[in-house]
């Protein structure tokens, strides 16, 4: 994962509520086994049916709720291989913001009035050291886990970061001992 | 001091601070190859293959194909040989296509008995929430996560708040866990869980089969909740016992298991109360699982809906399912009816379905399929005559797979048609592009496929 620390430019709006993961990218394209080339089915059918338009810039605003239903996280990689490298939104589905940042595509939560100022200002840039969105509207502040902000600003691998710690969960294998639950590989 | 449920389960796990211990990870083809070929680059190997199990289930067509290399679909046939190929270099199980085991990976899970209390459990599939019907902790997850627990049996997680919903009173007559959970949806707004471990409890709930409760946990993740539980209980034990994952000395473990209930005044960030004997069949009319009514209702009118934002919703939604306000529900007509997915296709499910349809005809407008949710549930239905039942109504009895709840395999719905499902998500295109879903108990969809159109199950014979 490249390290992320500012985003800056133009804003796409994506004016609507609840827009779950099978509009993101409809499930005729899960059926690659590649993590790339997801961006050209990018809402395939919203597109292609001229329900919407969207253009390519580093900054995407939608509506609450952004991400929910599937897990599937060839949605955040659809996001990005399109080009957009940020998302702001009022709220995320839990699991989409979590797929989000595993993969470097920065997720940010503002109230809705704030995502409206952004969206009309059509340029913005964020920092994610500082959380702050700043546009011609004003600045505005965000949250996100500390240890996550960490992971994004360095670009960290987090599989590299827990083995690091891997002593650690030899010694909860061990103390588990008859708890240790079903073995499927015996069945 | 009292503790939660999640509470519990929660520390039993947690390795270090934000890092939680996985017992079971399940697998299917769709959100794993990405994953294992980030290991096999990395150098990495899958650190507890005994803890880690798979099955081929979303592309699998329902027609009786019964080898990955004979599944006329390319793209289909290369994932699930991916899997298969991936399974064995890094020796992991795998019910595949053609073993008597497979199926969906939710309905396999606590068939085997690898689903028990206590546990906590994680698949690259969002509604993994089903397996918390067994007072475990268990969740849907993406394909970095996936590769981050065959790598460490861990995952990095934010403890989420808790939620308690307590169901007073009990269902009516005819009225199913698939109605109480699309009630619960409707009530709350598919984004009233997000952030939450949702715990289902009170009388309605207790009361219920480990099928139905498994119904309601499923579609957790359809209000945005990250989690839902229900307290282990003699329900709970009975359906465990025997299976072939059962714990060794099962009586001992029974008693750990009878620890992990809720503690009384154990507090929650947030609770609600809901009147279960209040609560009608259900049919969704929208885009999205809240947008749903009872049986009885008409089609909302967007126009009395006061947020602007939420009446463009419903005006999109009722335009992309062709329908017009203030049209009775009961005159809906569906052309296709799916009993089938990881929410509705268990033996319970097929039975209710089977007890409906019996000795009557399928209307000669529908086109109505059953899809038992893994070979085990096929073969026992076949065992109790349920298939006859079904063939001789005019419906298609199939092979085991997600089929038509998500189209990714030869059961989709065509542009237009209008289906009664006991899946879980009426989104867009989610069974086909341009197709209509329309969510329903097995009950109801079995009625509907009757009649040709919605009908209130209660006064129905």
């Amino acid at each position: 994962m490249r390290p992320i620390d500012v985003i800056e430019g133009r804003v796409s709006v994506l004016d609507r509520h609840d827009v779950d993961t099978d509009q993101i990218i409809p499930k005729q394209f899960l059926k690659r086994v590649e993590r790339t080339g997801f961006g050209e089915f990018l809402f395939y059918d919203w597109l292609r049916d001229g329900e919407i338009e969207l253009e390519p810039n580093p900054i995407l605003v939608a509506g609450r709720n952004f991400g929910c239903g599937s897990s599937r996280e060839h949605a955040p990689w659809a996001l990005e291989d399109f080009g957009f490298e940020a998302i702001v939104a009022p709220s995320f589905a839990d699991i989409f913001y979590a797929n989000c940042t595993k993969v470097g595509l920065l997720p940010v939560v503002l109230d809705e009035a704030h995502c409206r100022a952004v969206a009309g200002a059509g340029e913005a840039r964020i920092d994610v050291d500082d959380q702050t969105v700043t546009c011609a509207e004003g600045v505005f502040e965000f949250e996100i886990e500390p240890d996550v902000k960490h992971r994004l600003l360095h670009g960290l691998d987090d599989i590299g970061i827990t083995l690091g710690g891997a002593a650690a969960i030899d010694e909860f294998e061990s103390a588990q001992g008859p708890a240790a639950g079903p073995v499927t590989t015996a069945l | 001091m009292a503790q939660t449920m999640f509470d519990k389960i929660w520390d039993a796990h947690e390795v270090s601070d934000g890092l939680i211990y996985i017992d079971l990870h399940l697998v299917h083809e769709v959100t794993s190859p990405q994953a294992f070929d980030g290991l096999r680059m990395a150098g990495r190997q899958v650190r507890r293959p005994d803890k880690t199990l798979a099955t081929a289930d979303h592309n699998v067509p329902t027609d009786g194909t019964m080898a990955a290399r004979l599944i006329a679909d390319e793209l289909s046939r290369v994932q699930v040989e991916t899997l298969e190929r991936n399974c064995e270099e890094f020796h992991i199980p795998l019910y595949s296509l053609g073993s008597e085991r497979q199926g969906i990976v939710h309905v396999i899970g606590p068939e085997l008995g690898v689903t028990q209390p206590g546990m906590t459990i994680v698949c690259g599939d969002s509604h993994t929430s089903t397996h918390g019907a067994f007072g475990a902790l268990a969740f849907g997850i993406g394909t970095s996560e996936v590769e981050h627990v065959l790598a460490t049996q861990c995952l990095v997680q934010k403890r989420p708040k808790s939620m308690r919903i307590s169901y007073a009173g009990a269902l009516g007559a005819g009225v199913t866990p698939k109605d109480l959970i699309l009630a619960t949806i409707g009530r709350l707004g598919t984004g009233g869980m997000v952030g939450h471990a949702v715990e289902y409890a009170g009388p309605a709930i207790e009361a219920l089969s480990m099928p139905g409760r498994m119904t309601i946990c499923n579609m957790t993740i359809e209000g945005g909740g990250r989690a839902g539980m229900i307290a282990p209980d003699e329900t709970t034990f009975e359906w465990v016992r025997g299976r072939p994952a059962a714990p060794q000395g099962f009586d001992a473990v029974v008693e750990r298991w009878r620890q992990l209930p809720t503690d009384p005044g154990a507090s929650f960030d947030t609770e609600v109360e809901i009147d279960a004997s209040a609560i009608s069949p259900m049919v969704t009319w929208g885009t999205n699982p809240g947008m749903v009514v009872e049986v009885t209702d008409r089609v909302p009118d967007p126009a009395a809906i006061d947020s602007p934002a939420d009446r463009e919703s419903a005006e999109r939604a009722l335009a992309y399912m062709d329908l017009a306000p203030g049209t009775p529900m009961t005159e809906l007509r569906p052309e296709r009816v799916f009993i089938g997915s990881c929410t509705n296709s268990r033996i319970e499910d097929l039975r209710e379905a089977a007890a409906i349809v019996d000795g009557r005809k399928v209307a000669g407008s529908v086109r109505a399929m059953v899809v038992p949710g893994s070979q085990q549930v096929k073969a026992q239905a076949e065992a109790e005559g349920l298939h006859e039942v079904f063939r001789g109504a005019g419906f298609e009895w199939r092979e085991a797979g997600c089929s038509m709840c998500l189209g990714m395999n030869p059961d989709t719905l065509i542009e237009g048609e209008r289906c009664a499902s006991t899946s879980n998500r009426n989104f867009e295109g989610r069974q086909g592009k341009g197709g209509r879903t329309h969510l329903v108990s097995p009950r109801m969809a079995a009625a509907a496929a009757i009649e040709g159109h919605f009908v209130d199950i209660r006064d129905w014979s």
